[in-house]
């Protein structure tokens, strides 16, 4: 009997490799599209949304099915846990490369405009917090899944510096406000990625150690009055 | 689809032979029983065609008449037989069952081996033997004959089987029970007298009641200890009548009427045995609930 | 009300052969405390040993220090004392077969001296009651004899029987391992609301039972105690590996 328990976490585990590798590479193809201004590449994330959405709905019933037959508990149950956790972050993250495309094809027929803001050093922060992530769950190391948490506050970092100097831009000069938008726009979108992928690092740890670090719980991790503070 | 016929053609030839040696073993098993049923019928039969025709009122209730003359009974003998059953039971019972006791709980030693070979060796000391040592041992102390002397031979006969039979009787009991009582905190000996006792009751007194089938009708034991009385007698400790010893001298001696006493005295011998028998099963069973074995 | 249960360095032998080996916890009192393990890892031992069962098996002895309240288990009590206070259900339902329903319950009471009939049918009543079998027993517990009822209903009648002697512990063995799911649910029942007034410690091989009834948990392995702490810990977050494997179904 536990063969087949164990075969089924095994599916669950690729499925969900696959799922992180998908979401991956649509945030990676939407940074590049926004950098070199290409629509091909945003067709591409749009076709492949789809493909994320099916493997989302199988995942879940995959450990929806495991949880009702193989009465898992201890390890298994939070691992079953946290993949389907895990999961609704990685859906999400391939909604918000969605996002980052539109702005990119609206902002592709606008006039090409040089904004103080480093959206490609932004972008690939959150990249290597998404590869990061994924690489946690795939070693089941809480280290690295902590070092994510900490890269979280980098990202947030350079979202407010963009807000800044893009309202400025916007109020000195109203003609590119479009321009700007789409650019801060873009920038949320890559903190909210960040973000998933913070929650993505909470569910390994929650997984391996049995710790719930959500919401800032742990005690390695600044208390919340120093956060707001650096802000 | 040609081997399926074929095997077909096999089926009811292989099932003709069997069903034949099948019915034949049946008739074997049936045969045997009536072989063995046969013997038993044949006695009993034969002492109600003898014996029926001599019980009435008179033979159940008077006392042998002096040698020669025709009438009276063998009541004295039938009352002492039960006397002297009496008092082998009073002292076998009670020694055989405590011996079963400890046997079975705590026997696992070299005592408990050294007990079971002796009463096995005790159940083959023919019966002559027995009543010898009996004489030995009370009739010359005493320096009389006696019921008391009947009584310790027949109790001496009694107690290995009623040991053997209790010992497995009581071994039947599952261990649970035991562990249940302790559970309870019951003390040991409270446990095997009240609670493993209690439940082996009914196969103990089937050791009981073979003990007593099996004395009931010996004659050697009592030749020297009870030794036969013409007269009533109810003192333990004078000699006694009793039903095979009467049995024994009337159907050896040259009277005709004494010959026809004899066979009656043989049918109401048995008729004894199984009443008493059933008597006990009766008695034991009304203690039994529904529902239990 | 049930008193806590307090075990130090407790070792136990079969002969020369030894079953236990130090093992110190505590059950506290009116809790469920469940012992698991795979076959052969000593929990039945144990069990038997906090209520001197386990001297009952010859060349048996344990040794070491075991409170129930504040009453010493091997120091200073006999055996049959310590029963008296501690009650004990065991894996195959053993009613006595040749007593009546209401004589099995009041075996405990009448084997050990007491005599007041009329309090005796109070006890009968309000134990069978405890054990949730008065209902289906009222009108033939004096006729029906003990081995004539459904497993389920054997084994409640053991606890009721149990119940009678007012123990303030009650051990269970595997209690429900002979018994089908619907028994094995009343019984599981009846366990909750047994806590309120007795202290349990139930002996089972099957994690979903001990996650479902019991607050605390131990894991015992080859003799010795791996692992005790709250169910929740064990069954989320098992501190030794051990124990994850074993829950798990790794191994055993």
């Amino acid at each position: 009997m536990r063969t087949r328990f164990q075969q089924g976490l095994d599916e669950l585990r690729a499925r969900l490799l696959r799922m992180g590798g998908l979401a991956e590479q649509a945030v990676d193809r939407a940074c590049q599209a926004y950098i070199d201004r290409d629509l091909a590449r945003c067709h591409a994330v749009l076709e492949g949304e789809s493909q994320i959405n099916v493997i989302e709905r199988e995942i879940d019933e995959l450990a929806f099915d495991l949880l009702a037959l193989q009465q898992p508990i201890a390890v298994d149950l939070r691992f079953i846990l946290a993949v389907t956790k895990i999961n609704s972050d990685l859906e999400r993250v391939g909604d918000q490369a969605v996002n980052i495309v539109e702005r990119v094809i609206d902002m592709v027929e606008l006039p090409k405009v040089d904004l103080p803001v480093d959206i490609p050093r932004m972008a690939a922060a959150v990249s290597a917090m998404v590869r990061r992530s994924l690489e946690s769950f795939i070693e089941g190391k809480a280290e690295l899944a902590q070092a994510v948490l900490e890269m979280d506050n980098v990202v947030d970092r350079m979202r407010d510096e963009a807000f800044i100097s893009l309202v400025k831009v916007m109020n000195d000069n109203p003609a590119v406000t479009r321009q700007a938008l789409d650019a801060l726009l873009v920038a949320r979108n890559l903190e909210r990625v960040a973000d998933h992928t913070t929650n993505i690092a909470e569910d390994v740890i929650f997984w391996v150690r049995g710790a719930d670090v959500r919401h800032n719980a742990n005690p390695e991790f600044p208390a919340p009055q120093e956060i707001s503070e650096t802000k | 689809m040609g081997s399926q016929a074929n095997n077909l053609a096999l089926a009811p030839k292989i099932s003709l032979w069997r069903r034949g040696s099948d019915h034949f073993a049946t008739l074997c098993a049936v045969a045997a029983v009536i072989l063995v049923l046969l013997p038993l019928a044949a006695v009993f039969g034969y002492l109600v065609y003898k014996g029926i025709g001599s019980i009435n009122l008179s033979f159940l209730t008077k006392t042998p008449k002096p040698p020669g003359e025709v009438g009276g009974g063998m009541a004295n003998a039938i009352a002492g037989s039960c006397l002297i059953l009496a008092l082998g039971s009073l002292v076998g019972v009670p020694v055989g069952i405590g011996a079963g006791i400890y046997l079975a709980e705590y026997g696992r030693n070299r005592l408990g081996n050294l007990i079971r070979f002796t009463a096995d060796v005790l159940n083959g000391v023919p019966s002559i033997i027995v009543g010898i040592v009996a004489y030995g041992l009370v009739v010359l102390t005493q320096g009389h004959f006696s019921a008391l002397a009947g009584g310790v031979a027949l109790a001496i006969m009694m107690v290995p089987t009623i040991t053997r039979t209790s010992e497995e009787m009581l071994l039947l009991v599952p261990n649970a029970v035991r562990e249940a009582a302790y559970g309870l905190g019951v003390p040991r000996w409270r446990t095997i007298l009240s609670v493993t006792l209690r439940t082996a009751t009914s196969g103990v007194i089937t050791g009981v009641m073979l003990a007593f089938a099996r004395v009931a009708g010996e004659t050697a034991p009592l030749l020297f200890t009870a030794f036969g009385n013409q007269y009533w007698n109810w003192k333990i400790n004078q000699p006694t009548a009793a039903l095979p010893l009467q049995i024994f001298s009337y159907a050896i001696s040259p009277y005709d009427d004494w010959h026809r006493q004899a066979w009656a005295g043989a049918l109401i011998l048995i008729i004894l045995i199984v009443v008493s028998i059933s008597a006990v099963r009766f008695v034991a069973g009304r203690g039994m609930l529904k529902g239990a074995n | 009300m049930g008193v806590g249960i307090k075990v130090q360095k407790l070792n136990a032998w079969y002969g020369k052969s030894q079953a236990l080996h130090d093992i110190t916890m505590e059950a506290p009192a009116n809790h469920a405390t469940a012992l698991i393990g795979p076959s052969g890892c000593g929990k039945s031992t144990f069990v038997r040993c906090l209520n001197r069962m386990h001297e009952t098996v010859p060349e048996a002895r344990a040794d070491g220090k075991v409170m129930v309240g504040d009453l010493s288990v091997y120091n200073g009590t006999t055996a049959v004392q310590i029963r008296r206070r501690i009650g004990m259900v065991f894996q195959k339902p053993n009613p006595f077969p040749t007593m009546s329903i209401y004589d099995n319950v009041a075996a405990g009471l009448k084997l050990n001296g007491f005599r007041d009939q009329r309090r005796l049918d109070e006890i009968v009543e309000r134990s069978l009651t405890h054990a949730a079998l008065w209902d289906e027993v009222k009108d033939t517990a004096r006729k029906k004899s003990g081995a004539s009822l459904s497993g389920g209903q054997q084994q409640r009648l053991c606890i009721a029987r149990a119940l009678a002697v007012e123990p303030e512990v009650l051990l269970m063995d595997e209690p429900c391992s002979a018994l089908d799911p619907i028994s094995t649910g009343k019984i599981e029942e009846l366990i909750f609301q047994l806590k309120e007034k007795y202290t349990i410690v139930i002996v089972t091989h099957n994690m979903q039972q001990a996650s479902r009834v019991a607050e605390f948990t131990g894991f015992f392995l080859l003799g010795r105690l791996i692992e005790f702490d709250k169910t929740e810990k064990i069954f989320t977050t098992p501190s030794d590996k051990r124990t994850e494997d074993y829950i798990t179904g790794r191994f055993g």
